[in-house]
C-alpha cells in the first residue's frame, strides 16, 4: 500500500464504520452461520442445534442427486464458458480491425450484458418451447422430437446456450479493450516485416491475448456457478427430473422449498470453497501476468 | 539500395493538411536526414514513404517504381521505430528472424541469417532474452538488427535515438552510421535534434510546418541558411538576430536605433529601402572595448562552457550571444562594443524570411519559394 | 495504412454480422411475440415479422403485473443501491488509502475478502440475517452475558429485532455489501499523485475537506462508471429479491414478476399460454437498463474493466 497522509483519527473510524458494519452484518455473520448450520442439525421440533460433525456433510456427499447437481453444474461451466469465450474471442478480433461500421458492432455486442438473467431465460424459454418458439418447427417435421422438459439433454443444451448468449458481452469488452490496449508501433512493425492481418491475428494478437484469456477463463467459470440461477428458474426449473438442477438452484430448492437448512448450509460451504479456490487462483495466479511487458 | 522520388507530396487528415506539396529526390546509398519540430509533418513524410500512411496527392517512388499503391510490405523498406516495437512475448532472436519467417524463409537459413546479424550488433549472448530484460540501448540494436536482416532497399529511422540517454545517443549515432556504410542502403533518418542531424547526414532536409525550407548538406545549410526559420534553427547556440532597414549611402543596415552594421556593397545597392532581418552566429563576432565596435551592448552574465564561453549582452531589449575564447572577467552592467564583420552578417527579408543574396548562387540548392 | 484485403474484409463483416445477428435473434424473436395475439403466438411454424400488437399487450401485460408500482419499485431499489454503494465505497476507499493505522492491511483483507463470495453463494444464511438483521447483535449479546446482565440490573430483556424482509432496506443493504465499488474507487485513489494531496496540506485542508473539495470533483468520471454498473447490477437482481419479498404487491421487482408470466399451469389455469404477454413484459423490463448501458457505453466499458481488476 502506498505512503498514508493523515494520521489516524475519529474521522478515519467514522468513515470506516459503514463498510465494515455492512460486511459484518450480511457477508461475516451470514458466512459463520452456515458454517455453523452445517455443522450442526436443527432439532425437528425446536431447542436448538445439536452438533453433528460432518455428518451433514457426509450426506450431502453420499446423496447421488448433489453429484449430479456437481456434474451437470461441471458441464454447464465448461460448455458455456466455451461456447461464449470462442464467440467473444473471435468478434472481437475481427471487430478491432475497425471497418467501416465499428460503431455500430461495438454496441450490438455490448448491449446484452444489460439484459438480466430471468429475462434470458424467458426469451429462450419462448425460442426453445415445443409448441410455440421457434424450435416447434423441428415438431412440425417430426412431432415430438423437441421437448426440452422432456429430454434431459436437450434442456441441459438449452441453458447452456441461453447461459452462452449472456456471458459473450463481458468476454467481448475485455477481449476488445485488451486488443486495444496492444501498441500500434507493434501492428506497424509486424506490418513492416509482412505480416498480413491473419498472420498478426495468430503471431501478434492472440500471444499477447494470452493473460486476458486465462483472466476471462477463470471469471466465466466462476460466473457460471453463480450467475445461472436466474437462467435455470425460468427456463427449466432444475427439470426435468433433475437434470438442470444446478448447484446453486439446488441450494435454493433444499433450503428454502424443502426447508433443509443443514443440507443447504453444507451444500453452500462446498459451493463457497469451490468458488473461494477459483478466485484465489485468479488472483494469484493470474492477475498478475495480466500487465505484459 | 535505391533511390527515392518524392514528388509535390500532400498528406491531410480530413480537412487538416499536414504536408503541403513536398518535394525531394534522395539519390542512391544517400543517408538523409530530415530535421525539424515536433509537428513539422517529418514523420508523417517517413510513413508514407513506408505505406504506414496514404499519400494524400502527389507520387513517391522507390528505384522509379510508384508506391503509392503498394502496401508496405511490396516495398522493400526497413523500419526502425522511436520506442523500438520490439514483439514483448518473443525472444531476441525471434524478433529478429520474424520478418523471415513470414517470408517462409526454410529454418535452418533463418537461424543462420538471424545469428550472423545478431552477432553484427553485438548481441550474441541475449538472443534467448525477451526484451523485457534488455536495456533501452540493447532494445534499440535489437531493432536495428531486425531492420538489417531484411536487406533492404531503404532504411527508414523514426526519431530512433530519442528515448536514450546522451551518452548512448552519441554511441548509438556512430553505430547506425556505420551500419549505413557496411550495408549501403538508402538511409532516411527524422529527427528532432538538430546536432544529430549535423552529424549523421550526408544531405539535410529542414521541414517546418509541413514544408521544406531547406535542403542540403550540412555545411551548407550552417553558412548559407535559406531562411530566418533554418537559421535560428540549425547551430547551437543558436543565431541572433536584428531588424533594420538596408541603406545603400552607407552600405549597411540600419538599425532602429540609428547604429549600423556594414554588409556587402553589392547586396546594399540591390536592395536599397528593403526592411530585413540580420543573422549573426554568436562566433561571427568579436567583443571590442565599448565604442570601438559596430555596435554598443551591455555585459548581463557569462556561461563556461569549457572550451569557450557564451557571453550574453543585452542590446536595446535584446539579449545577444556571443562565442569567445578569452577569459576576462566583467561585472553585470558593464558597457562593451560588438564588432560584426560584412561576412558574418545573413540577410533575410523581413517579410518572407527568405534569405536575401547579392546574385543567385548556382551552386546553392535552395527550395523554390 | 495501406493495406487491401478485400476478401478479408468482406469474411469480417460476414462474421461480425452473423455475430450480431445470433446475439439479435432471441430478442427479435421476443419482440415479435411481443406484438402477436394470443392465437398467433401459439401456432407453429413462428412468425418471424412483427404484427401490431405491440402497443395492446404491453398494455396488457402492465396492468396484469402491476407494472407501475413495481417500475417504481425497482427505480427507487437501484438508484439507491447506486447512491449507497458509491458513497460508501468512495469513503471507504478514502480511509483506506490516506491514514494510517494499525490494522490496516487486515481491514483490507477483510473487506477484500467479501469479492470471492457472490450472494448466490450465501443465500440462506443472509436471509436468515435479513429476518432479524439485529441477530448477530443479539446472539454476540447474548453470548457474552451481556443481555443477562442487563436483565439482572435493570430487568428489561433485551430483544432486538429489525425484520428486514418485505422493505427497501432489505433490498438495498446487502447488495451493497460487496466491495466492488472500493476497489474500483481505491485503485483511482492510488493514482492520486502525492504533491496533490501534500499541496493540499499545505494549503492547510483537513482529511474531509480534501475529499470533498478535491478528491471528489476528480473522480467524477469513476462515479459515472460505477453508477452504470451498479444500476444494471441491482435493476437485474434476482435470487435475492425473490426470497426477501412476499408481499409482491407491495415490494415487488419488475424483474422478479417476469418468473410470474412463464406461461405454464400455475399463471394460465390449464389454458393457451399467454407468451405474448409474457414476451412483452419481458421486453418493458430489459428497456431501462439496456438504455443505461447504451447511452453510458464509454464509462460502462470503462467501469467494468476497472472493477474486474
Amino acid at each position: 500500500m502506498r505512503r498514508a497522509y493523515f494520521k489516524f483519527s475519529w474521522i478515519a473510524a467514522a468513515l470506516l464504520a459503514p463498510q465494515l458494519m455492512i460486511i459484518f452484518v450480511f457477508f461475516y455473520w451470514p458466512s459463520a452461520q452456515a458454517l455453523y448450520w452445517a455443522f450442526t442439525l436443527e432439532q425437528p421440533w425446536g431447542g436448538g442445534n445439536t452438533w453433528v460433525g460432518f455428518e451433514n456433510f457426509q450426506n450431502v456427499l453420499s446423496d447421488e442427486y448433489y453429484w449430479g447437481s456437481v456434474r451437470v453444474s461441471v458441464i454447464y461451466a465448461l460448455a458455456t464458458t466455451a461456447l461464449a469465450m470462442s464467440m467473444a474471442l473471435i468478434l472481437a478480433l475481427f471487430a478491432d480491425r475497425q471497418l467501416a461500421g465499428y460503431r455500430a458492432y461495438r454496441i450490438g455486442l455490448i448491449w446484452p450484458y444489460a439484459v438480466a438473467a430471468p429475462a434470458v431465460g424467458l426469451s429462450f424459454q419462448f425460442v426453445f418451447n415445443p409448441g410455440a418458439g421457434i424450435f416447434s418447427y423441428l415438431n412440425t417435421l417430426s412431432p415430438g422430437v423437441w421437448d426440452p422438459s422432456v429430454y434431459p439433454s436437450q434442456a441441459i443444451a438449452s441453458i447452456v446456450i441461453a447461459g452462452a448468449w449472456k456471458q459473450v458481452a463481458y468476454s467481448f469488452i475485455f477481449f476488445l479493450a485488451a486488443l486495444q490496449a496492444i501498441p500500434r508501433s507493434l501492428s506497424e512493425a509486424a506490418v513492416m516485416d509482412g505480416a498480413r492481418p491473419l498472420r498478426r491475428m495468430i503471431d501478434l494478437q492472440l500471444p499477447l491475448l494470452t493473460p486476458t484469456f486465462f483472466f476471462l477463463l477463470v471469471i466465466n467459470i466462476t460466473d457460471s456457478f453463480t450467475d445461472s440461477f436466474g437462467i435455470v428458474d425460468t427456463l427449466t426449473g432444475g427439470g426435468p427430473f433433475r437434470s438442470t438442477d444446478l448447484m446453486v438452484y439446488k441450494i435454493y430448492t433444499d433450503g428454502f422449498r424443502s426447508l433443509d437448512y443443514s443440507g443447504a448450509a453444507a451444500q453452500s460451504i462446498i459451493l463457497m470453497l469451490l468458488v473461494m479456490a477459483l478466485t484465489f487462483v485468479q488472483f494469484r495466479y493470474i492477475e498478475r501476468r495480466v500487465h505484459y511487458t | 539500395m535505391a533511390k527515392i522520388s518524392i514528388r509535390d507530396v500532400r498528406k491531410s487528415y480530413g480537412k487538416d493538411q499536414v504536408v503541403h506539396g513536398v518535394n525531394l529526390e534522395i539519390a542512391n546509398g544517400e543517408f538523409i536526414v530530415v530535421l525539424g519540430p515536433s509537428g513539422c509533418g517529418k514523420s508523417t513524410l517517413l510513413r508514407m514513404i513506408a505505406g504506414l500512411e496514404t499519400i494524400t496527392a502527389g507520387q513517391i517512388s522507390i528505384a522509379d517504381i510508384v508506391v503509392n499503391d503498394l502496401e508496405p510490405r511490396e516495398r522493400g523498406c526497413a523500419m526502425v521505430f522511436q520506442n523500438y516495437a520490439l514483439y514483448p512475448h518473443m525472444t531476441v532472436a525471434e524478433n529478429i528472424g520474424y520478418a523471415l519467417k513470414v517470408a517462409r524463409v526454410p529454418k535452418a537459413e533463418r537461424m543462420e541469417r538471424v545469428a550472423k546479424v545478431g552477432a553484427s550488433v553485438g548481441l550474441t549472448e541475449f538472443m534467448d532474452r525477451r526484451p523485457g530484460q534488455l536495456s533501452g540501448g540493447q532494445r534499440q540494436r535489437v531493432a536495428m538488427a531486425r531492420a538489417i536482416i531484411r536487406e533492404p532497399r531503404v532504411f527508414l529511422f523514426d526519431e530512433p535515438l530519442s528515448n536514450l540517454d546522451a551518452k548512448l545517443r552519441v554511441q548509438m549515432r556512430h553505430e547506425i552510421r556505420r551500419i549505413h556504410n557496411r550495408i549501403s542502403a538508402t538511409s532516411v533518418f527524422v529527427t528532432h535534434d538538430q546536432q544529430e542531424g549535423m552529424t549523421l547526414a550526408d544531405r539535410l532536409v529542414v521541414m517546418n510546418k509541413g514544408v521544406i525550407e531547406q535542403v542540403g548538406t550540412p555545411s551548407e545549410i550552417y553558412d548559407h541558411p535559406a531562411s530566418v526559420y533554418v537559421g535560428g534553427f540549425i547551430g547551437s547556440p543558436a543565431m541572433n538576430f536584428l531588424s533594420g532597414q538596408v541603406d545603400r549611402g552607407t552600405s549597411s543596415v540600419k538599425l532602429a536605433n540609428g547604429d549600423r552594421v556594414e554588409i556587402a556593397t553589392s547586396i546594399a545597392t540591390r536592395h536599397h529601402g528593403k526592411l530585413v532581418q540580420i543573422g549573426i552566429r554568436p562566433e561571427g563576432m568579436t567583443m571590442v572595448p565599448a565604442g570601438q565596435g559596430t555596435l554598443n551592448a551591455t555585459f548581463e552574465f557569462v556561461e563556461e562552457l569549457g572550451a569557450g564561453r557564451l557571453y550574453s549582452l543585452l542590446f536595446e531589449d535584446l539579449t545577444i550571444a556571443v562565442l569567445a575564447n578569452d577569459r576576462q572577467t566583467l561585472a553585470p552592467g558593464t558597457p562593451v562594443g560588438l564588432h560584426i564583420p560584412a561576412t558574418s552578417v545573413h540577410l533575410f527579408d523581413a517579410d518572407t524570411g527568405k534569405r536575401i543574396e547579392a546574385a543567385p548562387l548556382a551552386a546553392l540548392q535552395m527550395v523554390p519559394a | 495504412m495501406i493495406e487491401r484485403t478485400p476478401f478479408l474484409n468482406i469474411a469480417t463483416h460476414v462474421i461480425l454480422l452473423s455475430g450480431l445477428i445470433i446475439i439479435i435473434v432471441p430478442i427479435w424473436l421476443a419482440f415479435v411475440a411481443a406484438t402477436l395475439t394470443l392465437q398467433q403466438v401459439n401456432s407453429a411454424p413462428i412468425e418471424l415479422w412483427p404484427s401490431d400488437q405491440l402497443w395492446v399487450n404491453l398494455q396488457e401485460a402492465w396492468l396484469l403485473s402491476d407494472f407501475g408500482t413495481k417500475f417504481l419499485n425497482t427505480l427507487i431499489v437501484a438508484t439507491s443501491v447506486v447512491v449507497g454503494k458509491i458513497t460508501l465505497a468512495c469513503i471507504t476507499a478514502f480511509a483506506l488509502v490516506f491514514f494510517n493505522f494499525r490494522g490496516r492491511m487486515l481491514i483490507f483483507w477483510m473487506i477484500f475478502i467479501t469479492l470471492m463470495l457472490p450472494l448466490e453463494v450465501r443465500i440462506v444464511p443472509t436471509y436468515a440475517v435479513a429476518a432479524n438483521a439485529l441477530s448477530p447483535f443479539q446472539t454476540i449479546m447474548d453470548a457474552t452475558g451481556l443481555t443477562w446482565l442487563i436483565n439482572t440490573v435493570s430487568g428489561i430483556e433485551v430483544s432486538l429485532e429489525w425484520n428486514l424482509l418485505n422493505s427497501y432496506t432489505g433490498l438495498i443493504l446487502p447488495l451493497v455489501a460487496t466491495a466492488t465499488g472500493t476497489f474500483l474507487y481505491r485503485q483511482f485513489f492510488l493514482t492520486i499523485p502525492d504533491e496533490l494531496v501534500e499541496a493540499a496540506r499545505m494549503d492547510g485542508a483537513g482529511p474531509l475537506r480534501f475529499l470533498w473539495d478535491v478528491l471528489i470533483p476528480l473522480s467524477k468520471t469513476n462515479i459515472a462508471a460505477l453508477a452504470t454498473i451498479m444500476f444494471v447490477y441491482a435493476w437485474n437482481q434476482y435470487l435475492w429479491p425473490l426470497l426477501v419479498i412476499t408481499d409482491r404487491a407491495n415490494y415487488g421487482l419488475v424483474v422478479v414478476q417476469l418468473s410470474d408470466l412463464i406461461p405454464d399451469q400455475q399463471t394460465t389455469g390449464g389454458g393457451t399460454p399467454t407468451w405474448h404477454l409474457a414476451m412483452a413484459a419481458t421486453l418493458v423490463v430489459m428497456l431501462p437498463p439496456i438504455a443505461v448501458v447504451v447511452l453510458m457505453q464509454r464509462w460502462f466499458v470503462r467501469g467494468l474493466i476497472n472493477t474486474d481488476k
